[in-house]
């Protein structure tokens, strides 16, 4: 059989338009390997979930700039978990305090990635911590 | 924000739990969104048990109208999709897309980045949208494309917009796949020699200028009529038509123009309905179908057995030492898998496993 291609969505929940983070890990993903579906800005949790449903993606990366990541993650969490997708790894980015971190991890995000960590981190933990579907 | 919804279907059960070829079609055909992209996935990874589920979904198959859109980079196919999906919701049409972006030859990774054009569809229920990465394949789609096609077709999707990678002059495997097929082009694309080149300007069903405010969109109009008027005759007697649209955003004249072209794809349909023309393009898909299968099925497996018994690696030594050629090692491979003992052998072997990378 083929080799199993892991399928990873990076979004922009939220109003803030700064997405050339976002860009660059997209980027780092291809390289690594990754399939990467890319929604861009803008996107409101139930977009971000339902793209993920119908990708069938393995791991959904979320980049958040504006302070609402307190809000937002979460919801993602919640409403995959809503569709029995829990299955799905939730990951972080973006500016988030540190105080804010043990909140979203209770939450169901299960790793928070803040500027300044290294590309080669962040993809070794994806692909340490995510692996790709199985069939059906 | 606006406080969204979540495409919850009625019938929805998660991927996992009892999962028997019946339950699954039948989520299928429930439109279940989990179910669906998973054998999407599983026809991607070329996994035997999705070749099965395909065999009980083509019964439930054929009903569809699949539009391509082709065209090179940046013409503005996916702003186009995004508003046809628009424009056949409606028309009370449910619409499934499948937008294909390449994969990196150095990577296998891939950045799949159509639906950001679509993604305002996300919440809609009626709208079901897949990327997909090529995976090696080079005539503009995905192997999968085929095969994904008909899950869209059996989830009960009225409308299937299949988007090509951005192409070149000789991607044209989506004339294999589509009903109408959508050629979308850009002023500034070279002189008039282009127009009357082979490959991808001979498959269009329906010309689309886009960007038809810059310069250079006129003559290019001029020079594609020029060029449809050379030509003797249409194979189904529809002329292609040639559209310009100014992308202006989903300004009203921007919306009326597309909503011509959805009405000429409507047209072409009807007339290759009309006609035996579609049964004609059906019998032209059938045969691709077929040698497709046929490759993964026998060819695939013949080469595998023959790893499998060294003979392989002995017939390249005697063909790379001169000893032989190819065709007669080719007789000598049809007599040796007539034989009773090989043809239990390669119908022992599921069909679409990838075989390809040993050869």
């Amino acid at each position: 059989m083929a080799d199993k291609t892991l399928r990873i969505l990076v979004a922009k929940p939220g109003l803030d338009g700064h997405d050339r983070g976002a860009r660059i890990l997209a980027r780092a993903f291809r390289d690594a390997g990754f399939e990467v579906v890319y929604t861009g800005c803008h996107q409101t949790p139930e977009q971000i979930v339902n793209a993920a449903l119908q990708e069938d993606v393995d791991c959904v990366g979320l980049s958040c700039l504006s302070g609402a990541h307190k809000a937002l993650f979460p919801k993602v969490v919640d409403l995959l978990r809503e569709q029995g997708a829990d299955d799905i790894v939730v990951v972080g980015g973006g500016i988030i305090p540190k105080q804010d971190m043990p909140y979203l991890r209770e939450r169901g995000v299960q790793e928070i990635f803040t500027p300044g960590t290294p590309l080669e981190d962040i993809i070794s933990w994806v692909k340490t911590n995510v692996s790709p579907r199985d069939e059906l | 924000m606006n406080k969204g919804t979540v495409l919850a279907e009625q019938t929805h059960t998660p991927a996992q739990g009892p999962n028997t070829t019946d339950r699954i079609v039948e989520r299928i055909r429930n439109g279940d969104v989990r179910t669906v992209s998973r054998l999407i996935r599983n026809i991607e990874d070329k996994n035997p048990r999705a070749t099965e589920l395909i065999k009980s979904l083509f019964p439930l198959t054929g009903r569809a109208h699949v539009i391509g859109l082709t065209g090179a980079p940046g013409a503005g196919k996916s702003t186009l999709s995004d508003a046809l999906i628009t424009n056949y919701r409606k028309q009370g049409k449910t619409v499934g897309v499948l937008a294909v972006d390449p994969t990196s030859p150095f990577t296998g990774g891939a950045i799949l980045g159509d639906r950001v054009r679509m993604q305002k569809h996300a919440e809609d229920k009626g709208v079901f949208i897949r990327s997909l990465a090529t995976r090696g394949a080079l005539g503009g789609l995905s192997d999968a494309v085929d095969e994904a096609i008909h899950v869209l077709d059996a989830m009960g999707k009225d409308i299937i917009l299949v988007e090509t990678v951005g192409t070149g002059q000789s991607e044209v495997d989506i004339m294999n796949n589509a009903h109408s097929i959508l050629l979308v082009l850009t002023p500034g694309m070279g002189d008039e020699v282009q127009t009357i080149k082979a490959g991808v300007m001979e498959i269009a069903d329906l010309f689309v200028i886009n960007k038809a405010d810059q310069p250079g969109a006129a003559k290019l109009l001029n020079e594609l009529t020029r060029a449809l008027d050379m030509a003797d005759g249409f194979r189904s007697g529809w002329r292609p038509p040639i559209l310009t649209v100014e992308n202006l955003a989903q300004s009203e004249p921007f919306l009326a123009k597309v909503d011509q072209v959805r009405s000429k794809i409507d047209e072409h349909y009807e007339l290759l309905r009309d006609s035996d023309v579609l049964k004609e393009r059906e019998r032209r898909k059938a045969g691709v179908q077929l040698k497709h299968a046929l490759d993964s099925g026998l060819v695939d497996k013949v080469v595998e057995s023959l790893h499998e018994s060294g003979k392989w690696e002995e017939m390249l030594t005697a063909l790379a030492g001169k000893q032989s050629d190819p065709y007669s090692l080719t007789e000598d491979i049809v007599s040796l898998v007539c034989a009773e003992d090989w043809r239990q052998r390669l119908n022992a072997m599921p069909i679409t496993a990838d075989r390809r990378e040993k050869t």
